[in-house]
């Protein structure tokens, strides 16, 4: 049996020919958690950076509460929602995006306040209304640290969603959470390989989609 | 065309007004210079014609209209805006920076583009540039697009603050040229803050220098606020080179020209040492009719036919719409002790120090 196993291969390329439609379906499932906690976080960080630029006294508030829920950990946090909203998907996503409003708050207020007061006061003298203001100066300059802020975000959450798998969820999770429970190393390699290469991947697609966004910002710094 | 009257602010926190019960006329094309000292309220007087300042009490009545009772943005639309630290939309290309106010109006693309194309030869800018961002220029491209964006709408009235205040020296004053050219052929009514002294009396067909508080010192054309300071402060803000500052605003042809030691290729050896010696000098000056050859060592005189002689140009010469600033520091600085005036070639005469400095006691 030890020798057996001794000499089994690190990466079993069978198992994982035979696993592939898993190993899609996973695929999707920890992209989708992802993609769904991140946007919603987005739409919340949104909505609380717009309060907090609005009526300054908030931001310190606002970045208390989401640095607290920030520093629980993801475990803890997944299993104190358990009596609440169960275990499934909603208790996964609503930990995941209570993770990424702090980095998304403050690199949103970071890049509204980073537009310079010059852009801001020609602006002005130039008969802009203040909506038209922000969404036509300030959001389009702010937009190279917003999308910093999602990109940090992104990549933090792919990580995480690997916990999920304590609910029976988790992504690529799923595959390391099995493979520590049965000692092999094939299942655990191919989970925190797939985790990393998504990350990686997401985190290109971010520089990328930044560099499209804002080309006035190419060649600065 | 601008009229402030009573015109006062006063900053929430602050008991003193920065602005005090400001009365002012700035008449149709007129370019008018604020300045005084830093914290006097310069800015604060300019930044409430736009209202990007709200007055506390006041009236102020832009082309006819009360400011204060039109919505600022449309006021602010029909201002044009120069700021020192520019401003330009770095997001946006130079070409969409300078269609900012027409497009806010609502003007059409073609109508725009063509405006673009015409503003860019009027601030002296490259076509190529209009693609590019505002990073990709230099302080003063960036300036003239700062200019260009700001006559965008062909605004009757220009507001300027510190425009030139940003770029090094050489560039300002090169700026401040072609600005008071640009000036000169649009006739807009500017009012332009400044703290440099000299650029006030450069540009300013009047000049209002204010005290701490906002208060108006001295409101008058620059030449007469030079000759007669109305008290001891606009006399301490001058500063003591007012002689000096007065030769800024006079132009060479307004000097006694003389025609100096200058005759004819075609003239004699004896004519030739006559001339030279009726101005006391060892050196001839040549002339072919009214064009100036340029000048020989008196020793050389005499030797030979004048044509033969292998006249040296002048180390200095000056146009006769320079400034006589300019032409005291030609002529210090000239071995001579004297500049000529050529336009185009053309001799017109020649400038010696005490001709100057007859000009600065007058």
């Amino acid at each position: 049996m030890t020798l057996v196993g001794q000499a089994a291969p690190l990466i079993d390329w069978e198992w994982i020919g035979r696993n592939m439609d898993q190993i899609v379906e996973r695929t999707w499932e920890h992209l989708g958690l992802t993609a769904v906690s991140v946007l919603l976080g987005l739409v919340i960080s949104v909505g609380l950076a717009i309060i907090a630029l609005r009526w300054r006294w908030t931001y310190a508030p606002i970045t208390w509460v989401t640095g607290l829920l920030y520093t629980i950990p993801s475990l803890a946090l997944f299993a104190l929602l358990v009596p609440i909203v169960g275990l499934n998907a909603t208790n996964a996503v609503i930990a995941l995006t209570s993770y990424t409003l702090l980095i998304i708050i403050r690199n949103l207020v970071a890049g509204i306040d980073g537009v310079p007061a010059s852009v801001t006061e020609a602006a002005d003298g130039m008969g802009y209304t203040p909506q038209a203001r922000f969404w036509r100066m300030e959001v389009p300059l702010a937009l190279p640290a917003i999308i910093a802020g999602l990109r940090i975000a992104t990549v933090t959450t792919v990580g995480l969603v690997t916990v999920t798998a304590v609910l029976g969820l988790g992504g690529y999770g799923f595959f390391i959470l099995r493979g520590l429970n049965t000692f092999f190393w094939t299942q655990i390699l191919v989970g925190v390989v797939l985790s990393v290469v998504l990350a990686t991947l997401l985190d290109v697609g971010f520089v990328w989609l930044e560099r499209v966004l804002s080309p006035w910002a190419r060649g600065r710094q | 065309m601008i009229r402030l009257e009573n015109l006062r602010k006063v900053f929430s926190g602050s008991t003193r007004p920065a602005v005090t019960d400001l009365t002012m006329d700035i008449a149709r094309g007129e370019c008018v210079t604020l300045i005084g000292p830093s914290g006097c309220g310069k800015t604060t007087t300019l930044k409430m014609i736009n209202r990007i300042i709200e007055p506390t009490s006041g009236q102020i009545t832009v082309d006819g209209r009360n400011a204060m009772a039109i919505p600022v943005h449309e006021l602010r639309r029909s201002i044009g805006y120069v700021i020192q630290q520019i401003g330009l939309f770095p997001h946006r290309t130079i070409a969409q920076n300078i269609g900012t106010v027409p497009s806010l109006l609502g003007w059409d693309d073609t109508r725009i583009a063509d405006r673009v194309e015409e503003l860019v030869e009027t601030v002296g800018l490259d076509h190529e540039m209009l693609g590019r961002y505002p990073s990709e220029l230099s302080g003063g491209q960036q300036q003239r697009v700062g200019v260009a964006r700001a006559l965008a709408a062909d605004p009757p009235v220009l507001l300027m603050d510190e425009p030139f205040g940003a770029v090094d020296p050489i560039v300002r004053n090169r700026l401040q040229a072609e600005f008071h050219e640009l000036q000169d052929s649009l006739g807009k009514t500017v009012v332009f803050v400044t703290h440099d002294v000299d650029e006030a009396i450069f540009l300013g067909n009047r000049m209002a220098i204010l005290e701490m508080g906002g208060i108006l010192a001295q409101y008058d054309a620059p030449e007469k606020i030079l000759a007669e300071p109305a008290s001891m402060f606009v006399e301490r803000f001058l500063g003591g080179e007012r002689g000096l500052k007065r030769l800024s605003l006079l132009a060479v042809i307004d000097a006694g020209l003389e025609r100096g030691p200058f005759v004819d290729v075609t003239a004699g050896p004896e004519e030739a040492r006559r001339v030279m010696e009726a101005n006391a000098v060892d050196w001839l000056g040549l002339l072919d009719g009214d064009r100036l050859l340029g000048w020989v060592d008196g020793s050389r005189v005499g030797s030979s036919q004048l044509r033969d002689l292998e006249p040296r140009s002048f180390l200095v010469t000056l146009d006769s719409r320079d400034s006589l600033r300019t032409a005291l520091d030609a002529v210090v600085t000239s071995h001579a002790r004297v500049a000529v005036v050529v336009d185009d070639g053309i001799y017109r005469g020649m400038l010696d120090l005490e001709a100057i400095a007859g000009e600065v006691t007058e």
